[in-house]
Formats: C-alpha cells, structure tokens, sequence
C-alpha cells in the first residue's frame, strides 16, 4: 500500500530519518561489522598486534565441549520456558476467556509480571527458594524434598525457568485471551446448537483458530528464553552450578567481558546473531502467511 | 456465555485463583520481607504476614544505609533509572514518528532502503553486538553517562514500524485538505497526524518505558559507577557479595523498583493491552 497523495521536497524527508538513521548506523550497524570482523581476527593478550585468523575463532568454538554444551543447556531451558510458558498461559486464558464476574480483577494480576524487570524477578525467586531462609525451600524441606539449586544442576535449571516462565505469563496470556476474543461468537454457538460440548469445542474450534497466535507466540518465546533472560540467570544462578545454566547469552557476557577472550566472544555474538535471524525470518515468514484453517 | 455450566464456572473461578496466587505470591512476600526485620526474615519459616518495620526497611533503603553488598542509595538509583526510561521513551517515540512520517510521506531515492536498514535492527539485539556497542560508546566518550546508557537504546522498528501502518490507513483525502488549506509537511505533521496518534503513542509509552525501565546488560557494563546504577542493576549489586545482606532492605529496593513500571501498566492497561497486541501482529 502507498499513499498517493505526498509532500515533496527534496531536503526535509533525509532531515526526519537522519536521527534514527545515525542512531541505527553508529550503535547497530557498525558494531555488528565489528563483530563480523573481529571473529575472524586474533588479538594478543595486550590489545597490541590483530591479526587475522579465518575461521579459527569459530573452530575453536565449537571444538569447545563447554560451548557446545551452552548450546545444549539453552535449547533445554528455551524448550522447557516455551513449552510452560504457552501451555500455562493458554489454560489460564481459556478459563478466563468463559468468566464474566471478576475477569477485570483476574487479568490485572496477570498482567502485574510484565512490569516487573526480569533481574527483580530473579532476586524474588532466589529469595523464596533460599537454601538458608527461603519459605518455598522450608515447604519443600517439609515435604521431604531437598532443594539446592547453589549445588545441584536440575533444581538451578529448574527455578531459573521457573523465574522466566513467571516473567512471560503476562505476554503469553494477553495474547491468547486477545486470540480466544476475536474468535466469532457464531461458530461458538453453532457448535454449542449442534452438540459440541466446551472439550470439544475447545479441542476442534479454539485451539486450532488460535494456530497463528501460538505459532507467533513460539517464536518470541524462543527469541525471550534466548536473549532476554541474561538478567534472571545472572541474578540467580550467575550460570551456576559449574556452567549448567550459562546459556550463550551468558556466555557470551562472560567470556568478553570477564574473561576478555575477544575473539571468541566475536564468534559467539556471530553464531547469536544468526540464531536471531532464522527466529524473525521464520516468525515474519510465517505471519505473511498467517496460517488459517 | 453459551450454556449455564455451574460445575465448568466454578472449575474456571478455581483455575483462575490459582494463576493469581502464584503470580501474586513472590510480589506478596517480596512486601511481606520489607515490612520485617533482617533478623525475622532469617527465622525459618520466615513470616507470612507484614510486619511492622516497614519506615525502617524503606527509608534505609532510599538513603543508601542497611548492610548490603553495594549500590548506594536507592533514591538515587530511581533517579537514574527515570532519567534514561523517560529519554529512552520519548527518545524512540519521537525519532520513530518522524521516520514513519518520512517513509510514507515523501518520496525520495534510497526510500525503502532506509526503511529496512531500520527494520532489519530487529534482528540485531543488544546481546549480539554487546562488545563492539561498549567499544563504539567508550570511543565516544560516553561511558557512565546519561547519554551512553540511553541513546544507543533509542533505535526503535517496532515503533516506526507501527507508525508506518497506522499513518497507511489515514485517508488521502486529509493530505489533500490541509494542502488546500496551504499546510506545509510540518504543519500537516503537528496539526492532524499528531494529534490522530495519540492512541498509538500511548500504547508505544507503555512498551518502551517497561522496556527502559527493565534494561539491565547495557546498564551493567555502561555504569561503572554507583552514581550511574540503574535500580536494576543497583539491587544486583546489593546481593551480589558473599556476605550475608539485609534482606528488608533489598526487598524493599525490590518493590521501589517494580512500582514505577506497575503503576504506568496498571494506569494504562487498556491503551496498553490494545498496543501490545497490535504492534506485536
């Protein structure tokens, strides 16, 4: 679509995009070369000689059993996030989607986590689960689970998707309840007229009328788990115990900026820089589509 | 509603309260935890009521005093934090608006270039190019400085890219009146397109201040001064020694922090709910 009708002048167009042109130029597109290029150079210790390496930053990567097991632990935790993530906030919304009395009260609670920053939601969830003082930890203790998650891999994987499944409540449901809503009320009926009962409706009309938000909802969970959860980890676990929840966000925060290992950094901003490309290239592919039945 | 199903209301009710107990309940005991003493929260179980120190948590926390691993005052670490959200805000919506306004309204060579130069920073989170940024920004000299923890935010394609849409659907026929009437661009941009989009910067106000307000690796290695902690990465460095910490005090940061971005959902939920799922289809 394009507007027929328009304003001509020769200057004040490049005078209204220069601002975020400059802004996308200096801070976006120039740093991503940088990158680019640093993966594929060598610096010494001191910063002094760059000298060209080809892929060896990338060999190096992924001859690197810790990184590749990153990989592995962020699949894990995207999966684990987006599974829970979809899954809790659909059941919530299909519930919420038949109430009438309180459903205002209802959905402003849910939506309370959206506001809150993901490192605050970490500090809450290190607090509860405490292995000293945590009130969820003394629950557990009482029934007779021990929790650890300072020590033992599965109980840190576990709150840290815990912590980002709170935070994501909020946009999953929002989405879905906006979904459900927007599915007529005529075929709602009609199947009600011909016998379908609520299982039934939910199962053959509303889940797969839903098919475009969840799919689109799949993908920015993937894109959440991956990039934005750096604050939750970093506040509960620090990537810990050992390395069984750095995913590769964390790492590469911290070999760049810990360890200063630039190179390699380089190389992982790469890789994650191609992961975010197949995610929007994939979600923007698919909403042109937009999946009807 | 399609059919009465007392059972199927009620199971709806029961599901419904459990989603809003454990979503409520960190945000509830994050309260209950400020309102104690360091050594209450300590006992196990801690209390599950509030107790009745809540001046003390709160006002150690605002003035930078209680035992915590660092950080400094929490008044000024919400300073800090509203300063760069409200430029980071009203940085991306005003940029944005004015490409948006340029891209549709004006025809010039390199047009759709320019627009998905801007698009295409989608693809390019912070997380991606976080060491290069840092060096582009040290270069500048902007290091621990307003403008190093804002601006490198303020590139937006969600935003031009919903100003885009909405600005396709106004009709010609409001080019062409005010041309009549002899409006320039800018007169036309100020008079009529601004004021028709106040609906969708509203919405966009809500998304980018949560989006400011929660920014945390940019801040963590922009602010390498206390003075220059956001309350997000503030209350990281309260808990992140060793040593044992007032826990009031950090809970009490814990629920300064998240007031702010509440409050603006919670006031503009329904310009806020509309936005999200427009801008996000």
């Amino acid at each position: 679509m394009e507007k027929r009708v328009l304003f001509r002048s020769r200057w004040l167009p490049w005078a209204l995009i220069a601002p975020q042109l400059l802004i996308v130029a200096v801070f976006f597109f120039w740093p991503a070369l940088q990158a680019l290029m640093q993966s594929l150079q060598q610096q010494d210790a001191f910063g002094g000689s760059v000298s060209w390496v080809g892929l060896d930053n990338f060999r190096a990567l992924f001859n690197d059993e810790t990184y590749l097991n990153s990989f592995k632990i962020t699949i894990e935790f995207s999966v684990l996030v987006t599974v829970l993530g979809l899954a809790i906030a659909m059941a919530l919304a299909i519930f919420a989607d038949r109430i009438v009395k309180g459903a205002a009260f209802y959905k402003t609670v849910l939506i309370l986590p959206y506001a809150v920053a993901p490192v605050v939601t970490g500090v809450l969830f290190s607090f509860m689960f405490s292995n000293s003082f945590g009130v969820v930890t003394f629950w557990l203790h009482r029934m007779g689970i021990e929790w650890n998650h300072l020590i033992n891999a599965n109980d840190a994987m576990a709150l840290v998707v815990m912590a980002a499944v709170w935070k994501q409540i909020s946009y999953n449901f929002l989405f879905f309840l906006a979904g459900l809503q927007s599915i007529p009320k005529s075929l709602i009926e009609a199947a009600a007229i011909d016998g379908a009962g609520p299982l039934r409706r939910f199962w053959n009309i509303q889940l797969p009328l839903l098919s475009p938000t969840t799919f689109f909802l799949l993908v920015i969970n993937m894109v959440y788990a991956f990039f934005d959860t750096f604050a939750i980890i970093d506040a509960v676990t620090q990537g810990g115990p050992g390395k069984d929840t750095a995913t590769l966000v964390y790492r590469v925060y911290f070999d760049g900026f810990r360890g200063m290992d630039f190179g390699s950094a380089a190389a992982q901003s790469v890789v994650l820089m191609a992961i975010v490309i197949a995610l929007t290239v994939i979600q923007f592919r698919w909403v042109e589509k937009k999946v009807h039945y | 509603m399609i059919e009465r199903r007392p059972g199927l209301t009620a199971l709806s009710h029961g599901v419904m309260i459990l989603g809003v107990l454990a979503i409520a309940f960190p945000l509830y005991l994050a309260f209950v935890a400020s309102t104690h003493l360091p050594g209450e929260i300590m006992q196990v179980p801690m209390p599950l009521t509030p107790g009745s120190h809540f001046w003390d948590s709160y006002g150690a926390a605002l003035a930078g005093r209680g035992h915590v691993g660092g950080g400094g005052s929490v008044s000024r670490m919400i300073w800090v934090s509203l300063v760069i959200t409200l430029i980071i805000t009203f940085g991306k919506i005003s940029i944005s608006l004015l490409s948006a306004f340029a891209v549709v309204y004006f025809r010039f060579p390199l047009r759709s270039l320019c627009f998905w130069a801007i698009f295409i920073t989608l693809m390019l989170p912070v997380e991606v190019r976080i060491g290069p940024t840092y060096e582009v920004v040290a270069r500048l000299g902007m290091v621990n400085s307003f403008a190093g923890l804002s601006i490198p935010l303020i590139a937006s394609a969600t935003a031009t890219f919903l100003f885009r849409q909405f600005f396709l659907t106004i009709p010609d026929e409001l080019v062409e009146a005010a041309r009549v009437d002899g409006a320039g661009p800018m007169r036309f941009f100020f008079d009529i397109l601004l004021p028709m989009s106040v609906t969708s910067i509203a919405a966009l106000f809500v998304i980018q201040f949560i989006y400011g307000w929660n920014q945390y690796l940019w801040p963590l290695i922009i602010a390498t001064s206390e003075e220059m902690y956001p309350v997000v990465v503030g209350i990281k460095a309260m808990i992140g020694s060793e040593v044992a910490v007032d826990w009031n005090v950090v809970m009490a940061t814990a629920v300064l922090a998240m007031l702010p971005p509440a409050a603006v959902v919670l006031l503009m939920q329904k310009w806020f709910v509309k936005g999200l799922v427009d801008t996000e289809k």
